[in-house]
């Protein structure tokens, strides 16, 4: 088998693991290896060509594109190896081994001395959710046609209904339009909006696409084909209302449904993966419950900004750098983060008591306005910070001293 | 006239009304910030958009992202659509390379948004 030593190795060569393996550099990593599945590195971003990435990092609104290049382009000064069309297929937590498979090199082991896991995430497809009806061609989730129109030249269909009014789903909306087709229809469940307003704006008012909220898709129908779908509005407790079901003709359907965390190899490593996130359990420097593994970006928990990826990845591949060359202390106590009013989850979710900052990225559980976000250990306030305005669909961040903590941390979002 | 427009500045979404005719303003109501009269003003005057799309590579089975390098009107944004549409190019091609002068007498350029 060929085999390859390094110092970090990187699953997963998109916007986190281009940052973690230039930060595991720029620490002074001797030999750092990015391994891709694709053909090409940039991960999702390659086919987000729309505008909105980069407005907290660079100050401007780039494409998906126009992001990662300024990372790309900074690889081969920095000296980090990269090795394409390489699928792994297994990580060794115990041996700190990597199995892999390449069509030049065949089967290939990776050595390496730690490893930072950016696989990213997948998105929920018709499965996940449980539409009912046939299963005839003409059924995508939204990212799989994003791919196929703006990397393979691909054109998914003429008339088309969204079923989720996330980001990926508006923005297909509006590319299908450009593209020459029609849309019929976004369909929400929930009786919000699920993306930003900004999109409902750019993607659908702008085109007239209508929006129907509290409604789903009751029904595909079709043989060879999709020829339409079932709509229907839905009760309080989500369960369509069939008496006012309609057909709504179409040969396309777009889901856009959700996203999860892709974990397959953090599991077989034997990472622990938290149950709200569905991703690894970290502390603040992205370190998992296996000392020499560290995780960040979307195979952590499901980012709105990539920008917040690229921090918390230059987070992971430092410390994985610094683990790799037996400079972070492992021994020291570790709390587990706790959450508190309105806080649906926090990451890191444990924190090592040693000195530094760490910066906790949360999500709250329900839209408010005028709060203050609070991280304190029992009476002591170790952070606070006023918003005007917080909602599931935006992460909200409070950077606290560690040194400064006694008992534990509790994080809580209150109305004063 | 009143024309009732969503801002997009920041993710609160004020829903801003403005009254004038054309492009004359007369009042601006329920904005939320400074910034936001200035959007609804522009929005109300003649709404713009950064328009991103693909172009083809000649005789390659490639797609090269490209984005029009300042906004262009939101009326012709379709029409710009189908001149891009009717473009190929050849590689290399380099990062913000222009790949449509003055597209639809816009006074705006397509370029590229991808080294290859």
């Amino acid at each position: 088998m060929y085999k390859i030593d390094c110092t970090v190795a990187v699953i997963g060569g998109g916007p986190a693991g281009l940052a973690a393996a230039i930060s595991a550099k720029k620490e002074g990593a001797e030999k750092v290896i990015i391994v891709e599945r694709d053909n090409a590195l940039g991960g999702i971003l390659q086919q987000c060509i729309h505008p909105g990435f980069g407005l907290t990092r660079f100050k401007e609104e780039l494409t998906g594109p126009e992001y990662y290049s300024r990372f790309t382009s900074r690889l081969e000064e920095e000296g980090v190896d990269v090795l394409l069309n390489t699928m792994v297929l297994e990580v060794n937590g115990k041996t700190n081994k990597i199995i892999c498979v390449n069509g030049e090199y065949g089967l290939t082991e990776i050595n390496a001395k730690s490893i930072v896991l950016s696989m990213g995430c997948r998105e929920r497809t018709r499965a996940n959710i449980v539409v009912p009806g046939t299963r005839p061609a003409g059924l995508y989730t939204a990212g799989s046609a994003q791919r196929l129109i703006n990397r393979q030249n691909v054109m998914v269909g003429k008339k088309a209904v969204i079923l989720g009014s996330g980001d990926i789903g508006m923005i297909m909306a509006r590319r299908l339009t450009l593209e020459g087709a029609k849309v019929e229809l976004v369909v929400e469940l929930m009786p919000y909006l699920a993306g930003l307003t900004r999109n409902r704006v750019q993607c659908l008012d702008d085109f007239g696409i209508p929006l129907k909220l509290s409604h789903t898709i009751t029904a595909i129908v079709g043989e060879k084909r999709v020829e339409g779908v079932k709509i229907a509005p839905v009760d309080q407790n989500k369960k369509p209302i069939l008496e006012k079901e309609e057909f709504i003709p179409c040969d396309t359907v777009l889901f856009s449904v959700g996203l999860i965390p892709e974990n397959e190899l953090s599991k077989g490593a034997g990472v622990e993966i938290n149950p709200i996130t569905n991703g690894p359990t970290v502390n603040q420097y992205m370190q998992t419950n296996i000392p020499s593994i560290f995780a960040s970006g979307n195979v952590v928990h499901v980012n709105d900004l990539v920008d917040n990826v690229s921090s918390e990845s230059e987070t992971a591949g430092k410390y994985a750098c610094l683990y790799a060359n037996g400079k972070l202390n492992s021994n020291s106590e570790v709390i587990t983060v706790k959450t508190g009013s309105n806080v649906r989850y926090v990451c890191p979710q444990k924190i090592a008591l040693q000195e530094g900052k760490a910066s906790l990225y949360f999500r709250v559980l329900s839209p408010d306005e005028n709060v203050t976000l609070i991280a304190k250990d029992g009476d002591t306030i170790l952070a606070r910070k006023k918003e005007l305005r917080v909602s599931p669909g935006e992460m909200c961040n409070l950077s606290i001293d560690v040194s400064k903590i006694v008992n534990g941390v509790t994080v809580e979002v209150v109305k004063e | 006239m009143i024309k009732n427009i969503i801002c997009t500045v920041c993710p609160r979404g004020c829903s801003i009304s403005v009254k004038g005719e054309n492009s004359i303003v007369e009042s601006v109501e329920n904005y939320g910030c400074k910034r936001g009269i200035e959007y609804a003003k522009a929005e109300f005057v003649c709404p713009v958009r950064i328009l991103t799309t693909v172009v083809k590579v000649d005789g390659k089975d490639e797609l090269i992202p490209v984005r029009s390098n300042k906004p262009i009107p939101k009326s012709k944004i379709l029409e710009c659509m189908e001149e891009i549409r009717k473009t190929t190019i050849t590689l290399p091609v380099k990062m913000h390379q222009v790949i449509i002068e003055n597209v639809c007498d816009t006074g705006v350029s397509i370029v590229a948004t991808k080294e290859f």
